[in-house]
């Protein structure tokens, strides 16, 4: 009976969990209760990408409401990879957050973080195995309300404005995406993807259509932080409390992107969006934001900011393969999509380990801590060579596949571009460490009182455990791309013989 | 808070009335327009009248803020928890068919709890919202 349910469980879990965890105001409770809720849906989401990672796909029908009328679930090995991963990142940040929330979040505030939390996580989860475009905005809207009030709960006053003004671009994003959705529904009378990848064709040349088009897009990029669109994602994920910037920064942007690709490949079909500039606009707005991203990342100051702005160029290479529209390229984005979130939850997870010894993260105040705590800066530098492309990381898995994809359309600015942007990245992954490994520490005297004075002697297990976790999953995935690869590319193929058949 | 004699007797009149809207929105949204949503809004706002004509502490005493945050994770629950309990009768989620022998019954049954839940959170959010709001001002 389960094995049906398997689904719509991974929603329902943390929906039953979240308002338990409200009325628990216990940290020890609060965070016992998320670790099994993430848990358990780690297990039914790797079971489930089980089941599918031969090409099959699982049909859900909500209520037992007949698809085109009712809210279907409809999972294929795309979105279990998607799900895998947020619930992957779930679990390591839960592992990791205990003692980090204990020091940063206000005691009352405990019970309504990790109900927050976990409704941030099913709101991702349902944006992911939904078959149902309408749905995908109440989920998106689910996730961005808790991950607003998340933010806001960082222990730096400029957390709330950071947490405005990502409420105020995030609900733009989202006001177009529905307004998109609106128009979509207005020419085809559906809402249910299959059905509007059946009927849009019919409908393909009025004007109205091309608008939902445009309004689905930009809403989208704006949720993932496409370079233009990007300018909420440095402070909101700087100034958040540390548990959630892991969180956040290695599942949010993924999953819109993962609705992206949904959109641009099992919505509208592959041959309409070949009519539009799209894919030379996605091409070039993703190479740009590698270098723009790299560039500002080694202007930073501190270290959660730094990786912030890498995320942003990261972002610009899933972009890039995306814009390609080939198979490879399309691998590369998924591929990267999956192995971004290890690198950037480890990097965020070693950030945090430092924050919550030294009280910050800017540079003046971590110089030499990386000899000071040499486990932590030996997993942050595994991430970070991840992050560069070095051979034997997940970087480099999805880097080249991403350059052979540039390589087959003979996109030689691309390749020089991708190839930039990893001398780039090095630049800054040798700022981190020059700060961190060869400068000498020295008390620093922020007005008046001497900061980092209040320094805590030993990490946590919890914290680096989870750290090592996913630093030892960035070398296993590198060498075993079985898992990474091969579902990519079963996903790829549905994507395009969807594509094809219609 | 100065003592406004025809508005704390307005009040009283009033109140009733509006919570005995509110649940008849409530219970007949399955064959009249209303529901879950609009009927917590509506008892939310006869709490609220309340809360300007007898002061915020009187208000409070009716409705602590610790009994607001459960019922609002208690209407959650009930709403997730109908959808399980059809889970555990071999159906889809939140397949209300299967909650009684007969198809319709059963529709009728889960509708009506499932808005229940809804009525509930609602109801508690809206109140949670204003007093949060109106503790700040007042500090």
């Amino acid at each position: 009976m389960i094995h049906e349910q398997l689904s719509v469980l991974l929603v329902v879990i943390p929906l039953l969990a979240a308002p338990i965890t409200a009325m628990f105001n216990k940290l020890s409770w609060s965070w016992l209760i998320t670790l099994l809720v993430c848990a358990s849906c780690c297990f039914f989401s790797a079971w489930l990408l089980m089941d599918v990672a031969n090409g099959e796909i699982i049909h859900y029908e909500l209520g037992g409401w007949a698809p085109p009328w009712g809210i279907e679930y409809r999972i294929d090995a795309l979105n279990a990879l998607v799900a895998l991963i947020v619930c992957i990142i779930a679990l390591c940040t839960t592992i990791y957050s205990r003692k980090s929330v204990e020091q940063e979040i206000l005691p009352y505030q405990h019970g309504m973080f990790y109900a927050a939390f976990q409704l941030c996580f099913l709101g991702l989860l349902g944006i992911t195995l939904t078959g149902d475009i309408f749905n995908v905005f109440v989920f998106l809207e689910i996730s961005s309300l808790a991950s607003y009030a998340l933010i806001a709960m960082g222990k730096n006053r400029k957390a709330l404005t950071s947490s405005f003004h990502y409420l105020v671009l995030g609900t733009l994003g989202a006001t177009f995406f529905l307004i998109g959705v609106g128009l979509a529904y207005a020419a085809t009378g559906t809402l249910n993807m299959d059905d509007l990848a059946a009927k849009l064709p019919l409908v393909e040349n009025i004007q109205m259509v091309h608008t939902a088009f445009a309004l689905i897009i930009v809403g989208l990029a704006l949720k993932a932080a496409i370079y233009p669109l990007h300018l909420w994602l440095p402070n909101a994920y700087s100034y958040a409390p540390t548990v959630i910037s892991i969180f956040l920064s290695a599942t949010a942007t993924k999953v819109a992107i993962y609705v992206l690709i949904r959109c641009l490949f099992n919505v509208f079909s592959l041959e309409y969006v070949l009519t539009t500039w799209l894919p030379q606009i996605m091409t070039v707005l993703g190479a740009v934001a590698i270098l723009y991203g790299s560039v500002r990342a080694i202007g930073q100051t501190g270290m959660k900011k730094m990786l912030a702005y890498s995320s942003v160029a990261q972002i610009g290479y899933m972009i890039m393969g995306i814009g390609f529209l080939s198979q490879q390229g399309l691998t590369a984005s998924i591929v990267h999509l999956f192995n971004h979130a290890l690198m950037k939850g480890a990097l965020f997870m070693a950030a945090g380990l430092y924050i919550y010894r030294v009280n910050t993260a800017t540079f003046e105040n971590l110089k030499g801590m990386g000899r000071e705590m040499p486990y932590t800066f030996f997993a942050m530098l595994i991430a970070a060579l991840s992050l560069i492309g070095v051979p034997g990381t997940v970087g480099f898995v999805s880097k080249w596949q991403l350059i052979n994809a540039a390589l087959e359309q003979q996109q030689w600015g691309m390749v020089v571009i991708i190839l930039l942007g990893s001398l780039l990245a090095i630049v800054y992954v040798w700022k981190l460490v020059e700060v961190l490994y060869f400068q000498s520490a020295e008390k620093i005297r922020v007005q008046g009182v001497e900061s980092g004075s209040e320094r805590i002697g030993s990490s946590p297990l919890g914290m680096t455990s989870a750290m090592w976790i996913l630093a030892l999953a960035c070398i296993y995935f590198g060498f075993n791309t079985e898992l990474t690869l091969g579902t990519a590319g079963t996903a790829v193929d549905l994507l395009f013989s969807a594509g094809g058949t219609k | 808070m100065r003592d406004n004699l025809i508005l704390r007797v307005t009040a009283r009149i009033l109140i009733p009335i509006i919570i005995l809207f509110a649940l008849y929105v409530q219970f007949h949204g399955d064959y009249s327009p209303g529901g879950g949503f609009q009927a917590g809004v509506i008892f939310s706002s006869a709490i609220l009248l309340y809360a300007l004509a007898f002061g915020l502490d009187t208000a409070a005493k009716v409705v602590p803020n610790q009994a607001l945050i459960a019922t609002a994770s208690l209407g959650v629950l009930l709403y997730a928890g109908t959808g399980v309990v059809s889970l555990f009768f071999g159906g889809e989620f939140l397949n209300y068919s299967l909650l009684a022998d007969e198809p319709t019954t059963g529709q009728h049954i889960g509708i009506i709890i499932i808005e229940l839940g809804v009525g509930l959170t609602v109801a508690a959010i809206m109140l949670l919202i204003f007093f949060t709001f109106a503790r700040r001002i007042l500090n």
